[in-house]
C-alpha cells in the first residue's frame, strides 16, 4: 500500500491535478456568474461539446491554438445569448431551456464534425499547446514544477478567479450582477435593467465554458472525441453549489474534484485493484452527490435563480 | 401607438393544443433545412428520405413502431416526474438500469420458463424505480437539487453497466463486451408474424393508458398535479409533499426502466453499450411535445422514431450527417418551449382606440 501511495503522489501528480482542475475552474465559473444573476444555465454540457469543436476545428484547419480559442469562446457567447433570449427574453423554464440547448449544441457538434472530417481512420489531431515554464517562479521547489510549469491557458484559470471574486464582490458591475439574481425587483427599482444584466452574465458564462471545452480538445488532450465533455459540465454544476456559489470556494471543490480525478486515474494505472477501469470512472461522479448531499442543507443558492423577471408581475 | 404586447391568456383553445406541436416541429425543421444546405443536399430530398423512408414498406412501418416503444415508456417518465416539477433528466440512467435487472434475470437457469418474462418486468421496473428513488430521497431529505443529481447519476449507472461487461459479464469466448443472452424462454413472445413487434411494444401502449388513468382519475395524480403547480398550496391543503415526490420518482423510473426492459427482451436479448443512444434525453424532448399528455406521448415518440430511423437511410442516400436526427430534437425541444408561450399569453397588437 505505502508503494502505491509513494507512487501516487509525486510532483507529476499534482500537477496533473492542476491541469485536470482547469476545465473544470473555467466551466464552474461560468455556470457561477449566470447562477447568481438568476439563470441556471443547464447548456453548459453542450455548449463545452459545441465549443471543444469549433476550437478544435478551427485550429485543426488554421494552424492556430488561439484562434481557436477564440472560436471556442465565441460559440460560447452566441450559446449564452441564445440562453439569454430563451430564459431572459422569453422567460421560458430554464430548466427545460437548458436541457434543450445541450441538446441542440451537442447535436451540432456532431453534426458539423462528422460534416467537416467525415468519418477518417485514424483520430484528426492538432499540435496541443506546450507547456510554459514560467521565468524565476517555475524554479521554486515543489511548488514550481506544479503550479508553474503549465499551459497558459492554467495560468489563465488561476487569474480568472480572484479576477472573478473582485468583479463580482467589488464593482458596481458586480453588484448589479448579485441583485438581479437575488431581489430583480429591487434592482429594477433602483434603475437597474435585470434584462441586461442577465443577458450579460450569461455571455461571460458562455465565455468561461467555451474556455473550458477550448482547453480540453487543445491543451490537455490534442483530438476532439464525441466523449471529450462526458459529463464535466454537469460536474461543474454540482460544484458551483458545492462552492455555495463563492467563486473561491467553487474554484476549491473543482481542484478537490480533480484531485479525485487524478486519484483514480492513478490508480486505474497502478493495476493495484483488480477492478474494472470503469469503476474508477464511476468513482468522481458517485462522490460528487455524496459531496452535494453534505453541503445542500444550508446550500445558499441566489434567491431568484430560477424565476424568470416580468416588470408587471410581482 | 401600435406595437405588440403579451396578453396572458385565460384559457388555451384546444385547437392550440394540436396546432403548438406541429408547428414547433415545423419551425425546428425550417431551422434545421439549412444545416441540411450546408452539408450539400437539396433539402425537399432529404427530408423526404428522412421522413418516408421509415414509412416506405409495411416491415418498416412496423420496425418504426418497435422503435418508438422506449421512446414512449421514456417520454411517459419525464411526463409524469415533470408533471409534479420533479425534474427527472435521469430517464437514461433508469432505462439502463431496467435492462440490466431484465438481462439478470432473463439468464437466470433456475428460474421457471413461465416466470422468466413476468419477473423481468418486475424486476426491470423495480430497478429502475429504485434508482429514480435516490435524487428523489436526497431532494426531500437533504434538499439536494434533482437535475444534478439525475444528470450525474446516468453516468455512474453507465459506468456501473460498462464495468459489469467489461468483468464479470465479459464474454469469456469472444471477450467482447456484451452481457450473456437471455434464455430462449424469456425472449418477448412475437405479436404479429416475420417482424419484431413483441410484447414490450403492446405494454408501452398500456403503459400510455395507464398514465394517462393515472393523471387524470386517481388522488395521486391530482396530487402530483397540485405539487407541480404550487408547492406550498399543495401542502396548506394536507398534500405530503416528500411522499408525492418519492412516489412520482419512483412510477417515473419505472416507466423508464420499462424502457430498457422491453430493447432487452424483444430487440437485444442481452445487454451491450450501445443499448440506449439517447432514449432517456429523447423522452424529454417527447414530454414537451405532448405538452405532458400520456396520450400526446405516444404521436409524438412516433415522429421521433421517424426521424431516428429514418436519419440513417438519408444519411446514406444523401451524405447529410446522421446526427441530424439529434440536432433537430434539440432544436424542437426549444422551439415548443418557445410555443409554449402562446398557450399562456396572447399577442396583442397596440392600436389607439376607437371609441
Amino acid at each position: 500500500m505505502n508503494e502505491i501511495l509513494a507512487q501516487v503522489f509525486q510532483v507529476g501528480f499534482f500537477a496533473a491535478v492542476i491541469r485536470i482542475a482547469t476545465p473544470l475552474v473555467f466551466g464552474t465559473l461560468g455556470e457561477l456568474f449566470a447562477e447568481r444573476a438568476g439563470v441556471l444555465n443547464l447548456g453548459i454540457e453542450g455548449i463545452m461539446m459545441l465549443a471543444a469543436m469549433a476550437g478544435f476545428s478551427t485550429a485543426f484547419f488554421t494552424g492556430s491554438l488561439w484562434l481557436g480559442v477564440l472560436a471556442a469562446m465565441l460559440i460560447g457567447v452566441a450559446a449564452g445569448a441564445l440562453m439569454g433570449l430563451l430564459t431572459v427574453s422569453l422567460g421560458l423554464s430554464q430548466h427545460v431551456s437548458g436541457i434543450g440547448l445541450t441538446l441542440l449544441c451537442s447535436g451540432l457538434s456532431f453534426f458539423f464534425y462528422r460534416l467537416i472530417f467525415g468519418q477518417p481512420s485514424s483520430l484528426p489531431k492538432i499540435r496541443p499547446f506546450e507547456t510554459l515554464a514560467l521565468p524565476w517562479l517555475a524554479g521554486i521547489p515543489v511548488l514550481g514544477p506544479i503550479l508553474f510549469n503549465q499551459f497558459a491557458l492554467v495560468y489563465l484559470a488561476m487569474a480568472v478567479v480572484p479576477a472573478a471574486a473582485f468583479v463580482l464582490y467589488q464593482t458596481p458591475w458586480g453588484l448589479n450582477l448579485r441583485a438581479v439574481g437575488e431581489n430583480p425587483h429591487a434592482a429594477y427599482s433602483a434603475g437597474v435593467s435585470v434584462a441586461a444584466m442577465r443577458y450579460q452574465a450569461l455571455l461571460v458564462s458562455g465565455a468561461l465554458m467555451g474556455l473550458a471545452g477550448a482547453f480540453l480538445c487543445m491543451a490537455q488532450y490534442n483530438a476532439y472525441t464525441f466523449g471529450v465533455i462526458s459529463g464535466r459540465g454537469w460536474v461543474c454544476i454540482a460544484l458551483v453549489v458545492f462552492g455555495q456559489w463563492s467563486p473561491w470556494k467553487s474554484a476549491a471543490g473543482a481542484v478537490l474534484f480533480a484531485l479525485i480525478d487524478a486519484l483514480q486515474l492513478r490508480l486505474q494505472a497502478s493495476g493495484a485493484f483488480h477492478l474494472p477501469y470503469q469503476v474508477f470512472l464511476m468513482l468522481p461522479f458517485v462522490l460528487t452527490i455524496v459531496g452535494m448531499a453534505l453541503v445542500s442543507r444550508n446550500a445558499l443558492a441566489p434567491a431568484a435563480l430560477l424565476k424568470p423577471f416580468r416588470k408587471e408581475a410581482r | 401607438m401600435t406595437g405588440i404586447r403579451l396578453e396572458p391568456r385565460p384559457q388555451c383553445p384546444w385547437w392550440l393544443n394540436l396546432l403548438l406541436p406541429l408547428a414547433a416541429v415545423g419551425a425546428a425543421l425550417v431551422l434545421c433545412s439549412g444545416l441540411v444546405v450546408l452539408a450539400g443536399a437539396e433539402v425537399l430530398g432529404a427530408y423526404s428520405k428522412l421522413f418516408l423512408s421509415s414509412l416506405s414498406t409495411a416491415f418498416n412501418r412496423v420496425e418504426t413502431v418497435v422503435k418508438a416503444a422506449p421512446l414512449v415508456f421514456t417520454g411517459l417518465a419525464v411526463t409524469v416526474a415533470f408533471r409534479a416539477k420533479f425534474w427527472n433528466i435521469g430517464a437514461e440512467g433508469q432505462l439502463l438500469a431496467g435492462a440490466m435487472a431484465a438481462a439478470f434475470i432473463g439468464a437466470r437457469a433456475g428460474l421457471p420458463a413461465w416466470s422468466l418474462v413476468p419477473l423481468m418486468i418486475c424486476g426491470g421496473a423495480l430497478a429502475g424505480a429504485a434508482i429514480a428513488l435516490v435524487p428523489a430521497v436526497l431532494k426531500t431529505r437533504c434538499k439536494v437539487d434533482d437535475v444534478v443529481t439525475t444528470l450525474l447519476l446516468n453516468f455512474v449507472i453507465f459506468y456501473g453497466m460498462m464495468a459489469l461487461l467489461d468483468g464479470p459479464w465479459k464474454d469469456p469466448l469472444s471477450g467482447y463486451p456484451d452481457s450473456p443472452d437471455i434464455r430462449a424462454e424469456a425472449e418477448f413472445p412475437i405479436l404479429l408474424r416475420t417482424t419484431r413487434l413483441h410484447l414490450g411494444v403492446l405494454l408501452s401502449a398500456l403503459a400510455a393508458a395507464g398514465a394517462w388513468l393515472l393523471l387524470r382519475h386517481t388522488t395521486l395524480g391530482f396530487e402530483i398535479d397540485a405539487v407541480g403547480e404550487n408547492p406550498n398550496a399543495a401542502r396548506y391543503a394536507g398534500i405530503n409533499l416528500a411522499a408525492v415526490t418519492l412516489l412520482t420518482a419512483a412510477v417515473s423510473g419505472a416507466l423508464a426502466g420499462l424502457a430498457g426492459v422491453g430493447e432487452v427482451g424483444g430487440i437485444h436479448f442481452q445487454v451491450m453499450a450501445g443499448l440506449s443512444p439517447g432514449y432517456g434525453y429523447t423522452g424529454i424532448v417527447i414530454a414537451m411535445l405532448a405538452r405532458l399528455n400520456p396520450i400526446g406521448v405516444v404521436p409524438a415518440a412516433l415522429f421521433f422514431a421517424i426521424i431516428i430511423t429514418g436519419a440513417e437511410a438519408m444519411s446514406r442516400a444523401t451524405g447529410v450527417p446522421v446526427f441530424l436526427a439529434d440536432v433537430i430534437q434539440g432544436m424542437a425541444l426549444i422551439t415548443m418551449l418557445a410555443a409554449l408561450m402562446l398557450t399562456q399569453y396572447r399577442i396583442r397588437w397596440n392600436r389607439p382606440a376607437h371609441e
